[in-house]
């Protein structure tokens, strides 16, 4: 437990002594809901769609965790550049300890950072209709963040090169991302593409989110719960596995 | 032989995509002696000891440390012995304290012995007084010494120290290796050392094995070494057995790392 615990605190006092980090990954969610909030809002209003900015944030909440959590595994490959994995590799500890322990801290990491991000929409004009709702949407932010860093990781243990890597996760993580429902409702869309959002994880914690910040829901809050519970403790069983095979 | 020997190496080969680096070697090192593995740059010194420390898959041949097999019982492998890397291994975010205290959890040593044995390490290694600094902001040499700190945290049955003096200062040198066998003395601790000081080697080490293209050539104690070779010193020695063409360096990219990762987070912003 120790152990889970010191490699989740070292995640984290990595973070925090960052500035750089969490001020810089502020600007992409910014330029979403710029570009795309006050740029589409108008006609997302004129179609009847209501605010575009109650439906938007959400959607940009989820995106900031999916892209913290994910690219929290290429701290695995700074790791191994920097020797410092083997140092962890070596310790009488389980891999699966280290294995929980990186993905709760990225995983944590990625939901401060999506705090972050609901705070800025509340900012910019987003209003939860149902604050008494705000823990259960904490549920579903450490559903989405834990079930993708462990992603992140897993693909970090048998991928050695930052390029690469990068490569593999934008090439991932952008469809997922699309075609979440992230940035428009998942209704009355082409056959394909909803096929598509069904066997999609984040779309279930864009659902989660949405449905409980502002009640609006499409798959419906129990369904969200339970395909990405199962799919993060697929993905963290999967990833414990290829964590556990490193060779330095 | 079996509770004598506390390493045992048989018939180890590792072969990365066609390229033998360890070619069939055996060797045994009896607990509580100081084992020196010398060879020079690319020899196998390295791919040895990451097989040994259960951080590569031997491609044949068996390895036993501590009675235990490091591909079938890695756990129990990873509790027998502790090691200083040859290239760095610390987390340059945290403070050297954080480094150590890391380290400590790590291998279950508990907070008072942590506390009591950073602090006595730190002393030594002269790092007490900049404890609560971040490691990036550390020269190279303060760094070694916080490596060889962290690695003599936890008094485990084998210690694996590849090139700890490396870069190091006279004085520290002679620090760490009075410390080393200090340990080897009153903990029995066996020791497993590489390095390229050959006079720190004869110093130190009761027997020397030589590997040279991924095979021991010659090992005994340096005497023996000496003897067999008629020379005076084990430098010397050394030179008689290995030739005296000059190997390539084995790669350290970690500055060209650091260049890379600053553009790359430039680039991520």
């Amino acid at each position: 437990m120790k152990v889970i615990y010191i490699l989740w605190l070292r995640q984290l006092k990595r973070y925090f002594r960052s500035k750089a980090r969490i001020i810089g990954s502020l600007g992409q969610p910014l330029l979403f809901f710029v570009a795309l909030g006050f740029g589409f809002g108008p006609i997302y209003t004129r179609a009847g769609g209501g605010d575009y900015i109650q439906f938007l944030a959400p959607g940009i909440i989820t995106m900031s965790i999916l892209f913290t959590a994910t690219f929290s595994g290429i701290e695995v490959l700074w790791d191994r550049r920097f020797g410092f994995l083997k140092e962890t590799l070596v310790a009488p500890v389980s891999r699966l300890q280290i294995m929980l322990g990186r993905t709760l801290g990225g995983a944590t990491v990625a939901v401060v950072q999506g705090l972050i991000v609901f705070i800025l929409s509340v900012i910019v004009g987003f209003r939860p209709t149902t604050v008494s709702m705000i823990p259960l949407a904490l549920l579903y932010m450490a559903l989405i963040a834990i079930t993708f860093t462990a992603l992140g990781t897993a693909i970090a243990s048998f991928i050695e090169d930052m390029q690469g890597f990068q490569i593999i996760i934008n090439f991932l993580i952008m469809p997922l991302f699309f075609l979440s429902g992230a940035l428009f409702p998942l209704e009355n869309l082409p056959k394909a593409v909803v096929v598509l959002s069904m066997i999609n994880p984040l779309a279930y914690g864009v659902d989660g989110l949405r449905g409980t910040l502002i009640s609006m829901v499409h798959f419906g809050l129990a369904t969200d719960f339970v395909v990405l519970g199962c799919i993060a403790v697929f993905v963290l069983l999967g990833g414990a596995y290829l964590f556990s095979r490193i060779e330095v | 032989m079996a509770d004598k020997n506390i390493i045992h190496v048989s018939d180890l080969t590792k072969t990365f995509n066609g390229f033998t680096a360890v070619n069939h070697i055996s060797f045994s090192v009896a607990a509580g002696e100081i084992f020196a593995f010398l060879g020079p740059n690319g020899a196998g010194k390295s791919t040895t000891i990451n097989m040994l420390t259960t951080l590569l898959r031997p491609t044949s041949g068996s390895i036993s440390l501590n009675g235990y097999d490091p591909v079938t019982s890695p756990h129990r492998v990873r509790q027998s012995f502790g090691i200083v890397f040859q290239d760095p291994s610390l987390d340059e975010d945290l403070t050297a304290w954080e480094n150590m205290d890391y380290h400590g959890i790590l291998y279950g040593i508990s907070r008072n012995i942590r506390g009591k044995r950073s602090e006595e390490l730190l002393k030594i290694v002269e790092l007490w007084e900049r404890r609560k600094e971040q490691v990036k902001k550390f020269s190279g040499g303060m760094k070694r010494r916080l490596e060889i700190a962290r690695g003599l945290l936890h008094h485990p049955k084998i210690l694996f120290l590849d090139e700890p003096t490396l870069g190091l200062d006279p004085q520290t040198r002679s620090l760490i290796w009075n410390y080393i066998k200090g340990l080897n003395q009153s903990e029995g601790t066996t020791i497993f050392l590489t390095t390229h000081y050959m006079e720190e080697a004869e110093r130190v080490a009761h027997r020397i094995a030589i590997i040279d293209h991924g095979k021991i050539i010659v090992h005994g104690t340096p005497d023996e070494l000496k003897a067999q070779t008629g020379t005076s010193s084990l430098e010397a020695a050394f030179i008689a057995l290995t030739g005296r063409d000059i190997r390539d360096e084995e790669p350290n990219n970690l500055e060209q790392m650091r260049m890379r990762r600053k553009i790359f987070r430039r680039h991520q912003r």
